[in-house]
């Protein structure tokens, strides 16, 4: 029996709302026992956490690798070592891989690759539609009992209502979670940035942020009418907001994510054309960006995600408009989303709920928490500690991290998944 | 000494007396000007404009120089303009028919950018359909890059050749009313206009249908027209853009005949004009949907064939105050 138990930690465990002094005891890859307050498991291997934060290990809903299909970019184990220096312990892969994770060979395949790595815990979305072809639907039910943990076809829009229609209410006989962008397509399409002043003064196409708006309208629509359990996937304007929190307000039981980068970033950093400012939603006002941190202040925002999306070299180092969209960020995801306590005042708790517990709520999965039985998946980690980002030493074989050169406060000390240490600083 | 001899020991002196390094390393954006320097450069132009009028035109300022045209769209006007100009200056000249190049086999915008720099040229000239091409191309070779069109967003040399027309015309752009005319959305010529006019002291507007002019050009510091009767209501200077035939197919506008009748200019709408007001086209027209043959041959009226010679005396003075950089910096 394989016992490890780490004292002296801030624990921080959003589920319970404690932020206090404390100390767990791991046995088998489980959380045996957590005391708060002065512990002492007696003689076992014990960390002494020196009053350094102890959370729950932070769970990735959105991250694309290239395996299969593009494996130069971002393999499973490239991905797992990155989201294990990050401090990450559950990453769940976009199914827009070549060929897409449409079927429930692929989700095993991924699930099983992942496992093989004995890094992270791997778990695959799946597609909502074949190839992610908005048209005819995947086999849900399969991918569900596969172990696929929800439904989405990524980046892509399901444009045809109806189509969407039918997939979220067939997706009901299994419970299954779906997820959207919403990007109205045809207001989209061809465009790289949002319309405003700086694209374009930039000469660059943009979409509107209404976009985002008139296409949430309509999946929230469909989503009162099939009762689907529903995720907006990387809300990131305002008006979106305002139309969530109406739907909230109204009694529709939806989950929303953020991308980090949204809530880091406004489109003024796109600069002069810097492609790693490219992002798919593209980067939005500040008075967005605003929102969006006061939508994770007040708990509207359900999960917070790297939408780890490598790109190399290559694809980034090209005129804007034919630069891949997407940045890395499972190694920055700490770091940065704690610039949100650091400078604008949110608590760690309201930081990392929807890290932890909100993605593991939502997800149905048992990690997430420091309770007694839930799985030893947790991160230590110095919330003052300044780092410097240098994207050339990030783990992911794609070095595309906006963050490149950032000054951030935040540093993962251990990742340990199922009580087995991953990652060590 | 000949007499010739002397001319072009004339010549010589004025070039010097008015050549003045470059004030950026590239001509990127027509932003990269100030208006000494753009005044300097038009100065350096009108020699120029003389010499090339003169049956014996060739220079030697920038022998020894490599200037390569690289031009990953079609464009027969702006790649013999700068080829013959930097021919004029005496410059070794190679222009890449890029089409049916490497860039056709998946080569990217970078590994053409570094092949070319590994030849070592002094002066890169891009067009590029992708806005901020040329920037991009700039930060990953040794040798001064001269924009000639990025997507939409600028072609800085012929907003340098519309203000020199305009000051041969008008003697000062100061003061004049300007109106830019037509697609501004997608005009490249428009936005480095809309800098360097209203940096040489001009007021621009920009009249369009809502379509085809975007929402916040009006922080552009130009008064945005939607008709064409009050919004050339005193303009000295009527500035056309091409309207590119596939904008029908975006629902951006619904015929030619439709916009030629709203936005097309004939001799009726330049009568809402100023007395003696000016006309301009970047070229190339389509005539009858947004100009009309009769208003644009007239020469009394019409600065359009102005400019197309204006263009090659306006690149000589870009090319050699580029070179004369090239020369400080070593």
């Amino acid at each position: 029996m394989s016992r490890l138990a780490i004292v002296n930690a801030r624990l921080l465990d959003p589920a319970t709302d404690y932020d206090g002094p404390g100390g767990v005891l791991i046995e088998d890859g489980r959380i045996a026992e957590v005391v708060r307050g002065a512990a002492n498991f007696g003689e076992v291997e014990t960390i002494d956490a020196q009053g350094l934060c102890l959370s729950p290990g932070l769970i990735d809903i959105r991250i694309k690798t290239g395996e299969p299909g593009a494996e130069p970019k971002e393999t499973l184990k490239s991905a797992s070592l990155s989201a294990a220096a990050g401090g990450v312990t559950t990453i769940v892969v976009q199914p827009d891989t070549d060929p897409a994770v449409d079927d429930p060979a692929m989700v095993d395949f991924i699930q099983r690759r992942g496992a093989a790595l004995n890094l992270v815990n791997v778990f695959a979305a799946g597609a909502a539609t074949k190839a992610r072809d908005g048209v005819r639907m995947a086999e849900i039910g399969l991918m569900n009992e596969a172990g696929a943990l929800y439904f989405t076809d990524g980046d892509r829009v399901i444009a045809n209502s109806r189509t969407l229609q039918r997939v979220m209410s067939y997706a009901g006989a299994f419970n299954a979670l779906i997820a959207c962008r919403p990007a109205d397509p045809w207001l989209s399409e061809g465009t790289v940035a949002t319309s405003g002043e700086l694209a374009t003064r930039l000469g660059l196409s943009g979409a509107p942020a209404i976009a985002e708006r008139i296409q949430l309208e309509r999946d929230l629509a469909l989503v009162e009418q099939t009762g689907a359990r529903f995720l907006v996937d990387q809300i990131s304007t305002e008006g979106a907001l305002d139309t969530l929190a109406r739907a909230r307000g109204k009694g529709l039981e939806v989950a929303a994510s953020v991308s980090i980068n949204h809530l880091c970033f406004n489109e003024l950093d796109i600069g002069e054309y810097r492609t790693f400012y490219r992002l798919d939603p593209p980067l939005r006002a500040e008075s967005d960006r605003q929102a969006l941190i006061e939508a994770v202040r007040d708990g509207l925002i359900d999960v917070i995600t790297s939408a780890h999306a490598p790109a190399p070299a290559e694809d980034k180092r090209r005129p804007f408009s034919e630069a891949a969209p997407g940045a890395v960020g499972l190694e920055t995801l700490l770091a940065a989303t704690l610039t949100l306590h650091h400078e604008d005042g949110l608590d760690l708790l309201t930081l990392l709920r929807p890290l932890t517990q909100g993605p593991a709520a939502l997800l149905g999965l048992d990690s997430g928490v420091i309770e007694a039985g839930a799985p030893a998946d947790l991160v230590l980690f110095d919330p003052d500690a300044p780092v410097v980002i240098d994207a050339a030493k990030l783990k992911s074989k794609s070095k595309n991290s906006p963050f490149d050169g950032r000054r951030l406060q935040g540093r993962v000390l251990r990742t340990i998944v199922a009580g087995r240490t991953v990652f060590a600083a | 000494m000949t007499e010739s001899q002397h001319e072009m020991q004339g010549v010589n002196n004025l070039i010097a007396e008015r050549l003045i390094p470059f004030p950026s390393p590239h001509f990127l954006s027509a932003g990269a000007l100030n208006p000494p320097a753009a005044l300097a450069l038009l100065d350096l132009a009108d020699v120029f404009v003389d010499l090339n009028r003169q049956s014996s035109k060739v220079l030697d300022l920038l022998h020894g120089r490599t200037v390569v045209n690289i031009f990953f769209e079609n464009s027969t006007r702006t790649s013999s303009s700068f080829e013959i100009a930097a021919k004029r200056l005496g410059a070794d000249v190679v222009t890449m028919p890029v089409q049916a190049s490497s860039v056709a086999k998946g080569e990217t915008l970078i590994d053409t950018a570094v092949t070319l720099n590994a030849m070592k040229p002094d002066i890169l000239v891009i067009r590029h359909g992708a806005s901020g091409a040329a920037d991009l191309l700039s930060q990953k070779v040794g040798c001064a890059v001269v924009n000639a069109g990025d997507g939409r967003h600028e072609h800085p040399t012929q907003a340098l050749l519309d203000l020199l027309s305009l000051r041969r015309a008008f003697g000062d752009v100061g003061g004049l009313t300007i109106a830019i005319c037509g697609d501004i959305t997608h005009s490249r010529v428009a936005r480095s206009n809309v800098i360097l006019l209203s940096m040489m002291g001009a007021r621009v507007r920009l009249i369009g249908p809502p379509t085809l002019v975007p929402g916040d050009a009006d922080r552009w510091g130009c008064e945005v027209f939607h008709d064409m009767r009050e919004g050339l209501a005193g303009c000295d200077v009527v500035m056309m853009l091409r309207l590119q035939l596939e904008r029908m197919q975006g629902a951006l506008v619904p015929s030619t005949r439709e916009y030629f009748r709203f936005w097309g200019l004939d001799r009726e709408k330049l009568a809402w004009a100023a007395p003696n007001a000016k006309v301009m086209h970047p070229g190339p027209m389509n005539r009858g949907v947004e100009i009309d043959s009769d208003v644009a041959d007239d020469l009394s009226v019409s600065l359009i064939q102005d400019q197309v010679e204006m263009g090659v005396a306006a690149r000589m003075a870009v090319l050699a105050s580029l070179s004369a950089r090239i020369g400080d910096d070593r």
